[in-house]
């Protein structure tokens, strides 16, 4: 690849991240000045939040399914299928439960904020509502920004529970252990850092999927292909930056909360 | 504007009387020296002109010169690279988009293709500002009936823009920009791509506009025809429809700007365009 090349993709490597720090940062301050658009937060959360619900508890729950027959397997080896509740609570509320809701409210949501902004950019709707003197930042992102981080904290909840519950459906239907050693072994087990390193996550991935989907919805060109190409970079980089974000925090939080 | 567009012509005795009273006042925008560029050589050039109250200038030109960025541009929708522009007297070539979203109220704004919120009904697209300022739901109902009633679509209330033709969704555009009895109109291309009949149409709200309430505008076009009939037209608000002026007048407040490749090559008045000995107007007009 010719230096100049690769000079002009660093160049706009760097570009685009200044320009999403300065948008994603814009959309957060607008909350806490005037004006506030409270009805297209409620929508918007009606349409992250309700409508993400199905696939959430869905991949939750074969989830913890598929932990509780891979580990019964392994656990088996040493004696130590009784604590498949516990392997199977703690992975999911730590790490599998905030990352596979994060990526699937992606797959969902961050492709559908890009593709309709984009398709508004395209068709000058967003131009006409900055003629018709309304900010589009205030009235179409900030508020889907925070609907995506407040649903996201439960569908989060919502995906911890149905994966324990798949797990529990496994152990006992499937393995044939005891259900109510599963169950026990699953409560038990959970520590408070536990629970806060799953709820802080979503706050975090949530805040991802909807600036990263509003952010190249905003700055689509090139008329319906450029849609497209909108659509497909809003996923895979919410969903990229949601592990690799998923990687801090939990190298942060385990440090502030060590392991026993 | 071209001081020598008014004695070049013999208007009609009310607009030449607004055209007087208009080059008293100050301008309503004004442009100097503008320039800007997208990646590439500019796409404006040193664009100077203005536009007086009462004052409909039509901006002329092929597709691609520039015409719907210098509308862009009046509104602060762009930002230009060089000079400044003036709305309403105060500068906004440098002024923070919070600064301009009040500003932009006073402007009414019809696009290219209508640019309709299509998840909204007619209704909704034509009160959006009314619903931001929270206007009660009755007073919102009454004057978005007004607004349809003026572009003949009172029919289309409920419907959503999907169901609307190009025509009709134009016609929507222009309630939506009138209905807050704005203080400039901006037209990109209103009658780009539409039937002669529907085109006639909506050169007659234009001109409805510019006869019954005196609005300023810009207007982008590059279909002769339509400039034309604006010049040669006034409304009859009697009879409700466009009547031709007599033979040899022509409406004084209507003047012209030619685009080419990004710089001003013409402002002037309707008999000093067609008098112009600039090969490219010369061209453009055959």
């Amino acid at each position: 690849m010719p230096i100049d090349t690769i000079e002009n993709t660093a160049k706009q490597l760097v570009l685009t991240v200044q320009d999403y720090s300065v948008f994603a940062a814009r959309a957060f301050m607008n909350l806490w000045t005037e004006p506030r658009y409270w009805p297209e937060f409620l929508v918007q959360s009606d349409i992250v939040g309700f409508g993400s619900a199905a696939i959430v508890l869905l991949s939750g729950f074969f989830t913890g399914g598929v932990l509780a027959l891979q580990s019964a397997a392994t656990l088996s080896q040493f004696g130590a299928t009784a604590v498949t509740g516990q392997f199977v609570s703690i992975t999911m509320i730590r790490e599998l439960g905030p990352v596979l809701t994060g990526i699937m409210v992606a797959g969902r949501n961050a492709s559908s904020m890009a593709s309709e902004l984009g398709s508004m950019v395209v068709t000058e709707q967003i131009d006409a509502m900055r003629a018709l003197g309304v900010d589009p930042m205030r009235k179409l992102v900030t508020p889907r920004i925070f609907a995506c981080i407040s649903m996201l904290f439960f569908l989060t909840i919502v995906a911890d529970a149905f994966g324990i519950l798949g797990g529990g459906f496994v152990t006992v239907f499937l393995n044939h252990q005891d259900g109510t050693q599963y169950f026990s072994k699953a409560w038990e087990s959970l520590r408070y850092p536990d629970i806060i390193q799953g709820l802080v996550k979503p706050l975090f991935s949530g805040y991802i999927v909807a600036s990263i989907g509003c952010f190249y919805g905003m700055r689509t060109t090139g008329g319906t292909q450029g849609v497209g190409r909108s659509t497909i970079q809003a996923v895979v980089n919410a969903s990229v930056l949601i592990i690799l974000v998923d990687f801090l925090i939990t190298r942060v939080l385990l440090a502030l909360f060590p392991p026993l | 504007m071209n001081e020598t567009s008014e004695s070049a012509q013999t208007p009609s005795a009310e607009s030449g009387q607004i055209a007087e009273a208009a080059t008293d006042a100050a301008p309503v925008v004004v442009f100097r020296n503008v320039s800007i560029a997208f990646d590439g050589p500019p796409v404006l050039e040193d664009i100077s002109f203005s536009v007086a109250p009462a004052e409909t200038r039509i901006l002329l030109g092929p597709a691609g010169v520039g015409k719907s960025v210098l509308l862009k541009l009046t509104n602060g929708l762009l930002r230009p690279d060089q000079g400044s522009i003036l709305l309403f007297g105060q500068e906004i070539s440098q002024m923070p988009e919070e600064k301009l979203f009040p500003l932009r109220t006073r402007v009414g704004m019809v696009f290219q293709e209508g640019a309709l919120f299509d998840s909204l009904t007619v209704r909704d697209n034509v009160a959006y500002q009314l619903i931001g300022e929270r206007v009660p739901d009755d007073e919102i109902d009454r004057r978005v009936r007004k607004a349809l009633r003026f572009v003949q679509l009172e029919e289309t209330f409920s419907l959503y823009p999907s169901s609307l033709s190009g025509g009709m969704k134009r016609r929507v555009a222009i309630a939506r920009a009138f209905i807050r009895k704005p203080e400039l109109l901006l037209y990109d291309s209103p009658t780009g791509g539409l039937d002669p009949v529907t085109s006639t149409t909506i050169i007659e709200l234009v001109m409805k506009e510019r006869d019954v309430y005196c609005t300023p505008s810009l207007l982008v076009t590059h279909r002769l025809q339509d400039a034309f009939t604006l010049c040669s037209h006034r409304f009859d608000s009697e009879r409700n429809r466009m009547v031709p002026l007599p033979e040899g007048e022509t409406d004084a407040s209507t003047t012209f700007l030619m685009l080419e490749e990004g710089r001003l090559i013409f402002d002037g008045s309707l008999h000093e365009l067609l008098h112009s000995e600039n090969p490219f107007v010369r061209e453009f007009l055959e």
